[in-house]
């Protein structure tokens, strides 16, 4: 579930309001959005790859929030990692270039 | 309904934008239709395929390798499939992805320089369609759910629905309606599944159109049990545990034997099959989707345990949705076309799920049929769809059908629908007694769909939502109860059987009164009975 937006790095492009499947966030003139509908978040991360910034974290329980914080997940190295890992962004490349999913359907088992 | 605030006459309006509705758009639009594209998310975010991805069903155009597989799927499927729709998915199949390659979608190249185009990332590949088909020149209403059929004597004639972001309410006016909305997964947080709600095939219902094969909906997907991904095939590296540490099956063997275990206890997983360093960092690197909530959850998945769940996925892993009449995707009523996962995937995958190639297959290739048959229909056309007298049918769930001034409720709706839904001892070991009593217990909440939604965008949305999974549910019920056997997908204790006289499909229609008859399969007759006539 969703579980912050960083004051600190969010740019207030509304990416992740424009986005988001289930309508979780909500617009703020000058401002940063606001999490409105926390509970429908469908935990899909897409927000997290779209932002361009690396300003958001979905913890990956659908149930609830964990209460981490910026400082704590920015220290694991936790905040952007999907974007990183998925090759998701400019200068990156993608996921879906590696020969990783033809070779997993090829030896379904080592 | 009151005043709208949006209209616009178009030839083809399509509800739903993954897979099936981007491909149908597309190709509506390369007709030279004039396209509408209206999702209740963000087409490239939005559905089943977007946040994780798909693998395809590719097998190359050798006779001989095709017509196996096209008859190990007729066997599969307890033979309510096609192998001539089978056939024209392989064909088709091949077209679109030679297309997406020249689209931009960087497939991987062997060693000859042929390119591997067996999956595709999701975000990657719906990012792509939203391109190529605004590069159409179709209109994209993003986060506007459609709400309700327009209809006329004639048919189908567009739809209504409403903006969720500045809550102005819609109308576009087609001769042709292509509905893409996807399976319903009842809110059971599968990844991506929660736009998943069933307003395609409610809003589908209320104009006549009937739904195929909802009795195989007995579809549950294994995830980490604090995450939302459901990657059953990655157990195929696992090995699973009760809770004393006591392994109980491994590798391939873990598929589908996890609800009995569920049923004794809860059930852990360790992927300590993948068992040296460069095993595990090829599956760390094929699927970061898979690993990443158990990574943010700070478990080692190659070394410790954790625990699984299982997620409901209704029909979208499942296999019923609208019936289809015809090569191209149209329903039975005039004007309506379905494809993808909203549409009933039994031509192609009979009794059994669509997951694992066929359903992201089928996405594409109805998509197309379902695109391009609703431009020639909306094209030959007398007249265009703003000349005709078009009233709105939605009903369930909304101001035109409510029949008392009592407040819908549709937190607490919801919870009481996916009481009957969700849990495996009703859905998954169906029981004539179990069942038949939650179809009482469903028949029962219908009166509460009747109240008074609330006013507030999220809440007529909401209601609609609500109304659907409900009226899906008791289609899959109705349907579980009339199938007395166990084929492919649908199982029932009394029945552990498969009966060679049920070679038929089911289909049911209406909302209020649910009728039931069944529909002949060109293939019925191949059935071996002395072989095949016990379990499937
Ligand atoms: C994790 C996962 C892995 C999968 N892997 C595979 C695989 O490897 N191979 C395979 O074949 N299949 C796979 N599938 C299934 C496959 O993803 C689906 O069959 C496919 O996405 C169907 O495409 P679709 O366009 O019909 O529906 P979806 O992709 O689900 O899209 C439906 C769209 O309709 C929209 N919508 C819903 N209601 C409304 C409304 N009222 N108004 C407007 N829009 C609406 C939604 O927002 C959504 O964008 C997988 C599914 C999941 C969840
Ligand atoms: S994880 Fe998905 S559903 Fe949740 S806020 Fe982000 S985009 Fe929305
Ligand atoms: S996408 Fe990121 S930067 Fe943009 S508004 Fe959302 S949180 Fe802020």
């Amino acid at each position: 579930m969703i579980e912050f937006i960083s004051a600190t790095k969010c740019i207030e492009c509304n990416q992740c309001v424009t986005v988001c499947p289930t309508n979780v966030f909500e617009r703020v003139d000058d401002g940063i959005p606001v999490i409105a509908r926390q509970s429908d978040c469908q935990t899909c991360f897409m927000c997290e790859l779209y932002c361009p910034v690396d300003a958001i974290y979905v913890a990956p329980s659908p149930d609830g929030l964990t209460g981490v914080t910026e400082e704590e997940l920015t220290n694991q190295g936790l905040l952007g990692g999907y974007r990183e890992k998925v090759g998701w962004g400019k200068g990156r490349t993608s996921v879906a270039s590696h020969d990783f999913h033809y070779k997993l359907s090829a030896r379904s088992i080592f | 309904m009151s005043q709208q605030n949006k209209k616009l006459t178009v030839d083809v309006l399509v509800l739903g934008g993954g897979p099936a509705g981007a491909w149908a758009a597309w190709s509506a639009a390369s007709k030279g239709a004039k396209v509408v594209l209206a999702d209740k998310g963000y087409v490239g975010t939005s559905g089943a395929t977007a946040p994780g991805g798909t693998t395809l069903l590719v097998i190359p155009p050798i006779a001989e390798l095709r017509e196996q597989a096209v008859q190990s799927r007729l066997k599969a499927g307890g033979y309510l499939s096609e192998n001539a729709w089978i056939h024209r998915v392989l064909d088709q199949v091949e077209v679109n992805l030679e297309q997406v390659e020249h689209w931009g979608y960087p497939f991987p190249k062997d060693e000859d320089g042929q390119s591997l185009r067996t999956h595709l990332h999701g975000p990657q590949y719906m990012q792509i369609m939203r391109k190529v088909v605004l590069k159409a020149g179709v209109k994209i209403w993003d986060q506007s759910p459609a709400l309700e059929l327009l209809h006329d004597e004639h048919g189908v004639g567009g739809a209504r629905g409403i903006n969720r972001l500045t809550g102005e309410k819609w109308e576009v006016k087609a001769n042709a309606v292509v509905m893409a909305t996807g399976g319903c997964a009842f809110l059971s947080k599968g990844l991506g599944c929660n736009v998943l709600t069933g307003e395609g095939l409610l809003m589908s219902a209320e104009v006549g159109a009937d739904m195929s094969g909802m009795e195989f909906s007995r579809q549950y997907a294994p995830s980490f049990a604090e995450g939302s991904v459901t990657r059953g095939r990655m157990l195929a590296w696992a090995t699973l545990y009760d809770a004393e540490g006591q392994p109980l099956l491994k590798g391939d063997r873990t598929f589908g034997g996890i609800p009995e275990l569920m049923l004794k206890g809860p059930v852990y997983a360790s992927m300590d099959l993948a068992d040296t360093e460069e095993k595990r960092e090829f599956l760390r690197r094929a699927h970061p989707i898979f690993f990443m909530p158990l990574e943010r959850s700070g478990i080692d998945p190659f070394k410790e345990k954790f625990p699984l769940t299982l997620r409901y996925e209704g029909t979208m892993r499942g296999t019923g949705g609208l019936r289809l009449i015809d090569h191209d995707c149209s329903t039975t009523v005039a004007g309506l076309y379905a494809a993808g996962d909203a549409a009933s995937r039994e031509k192609v995958t009979g009794a059994i799920s669509g997951g694992g190639a066929y359903n992201a297959s089928w996405a594409m290739c109805s998509g197309s049929w379902a695109g391009e048959g609703a431009a020639q229909y909306a094209q030959s056309q007398p007249k265009q769809a703003d000349g005709r007298n078009l009233v709105a049918a939605g009903h369930h769930g909304m101001p035109a059908g409510s029949a008392s001034s009592a407040p819908l409720e549709v937190k607490p709706l919801v919870s009481a629908i996916q009481r009957e839904i969700l849990p495996l001892h009703i859905n998954y070991f169906r029981s004539e007694p179990i069942i038949s009593a939650s179809l009482d217990r469903l028949n029962a909440l219908k009166a509460y769909i009747d109240r008074q939604a609330p006013a507030t965008v999220q809440g007529i949305v909401q209601s609609r939502e609500a109304a659907a999974m409900l009226t899906v549910g008791r289609w899959m019920y109705t349907a579980a109860l009339a199938r007395k056997e166990s084929r492919g997908l649908q199982k029932m204790v009394e029945y552990p059987e498969l009966d060679p006289r049920q070679t038929y499909r089911l289909i049911v229609s209406g909302v209020d009164h649910i009728g039931i008859s069944t529909e002949s399969v060109p293939h019925a007759h191949e059935l071996d009975v002395r072989k095949e006539g016990r379990a499937v």
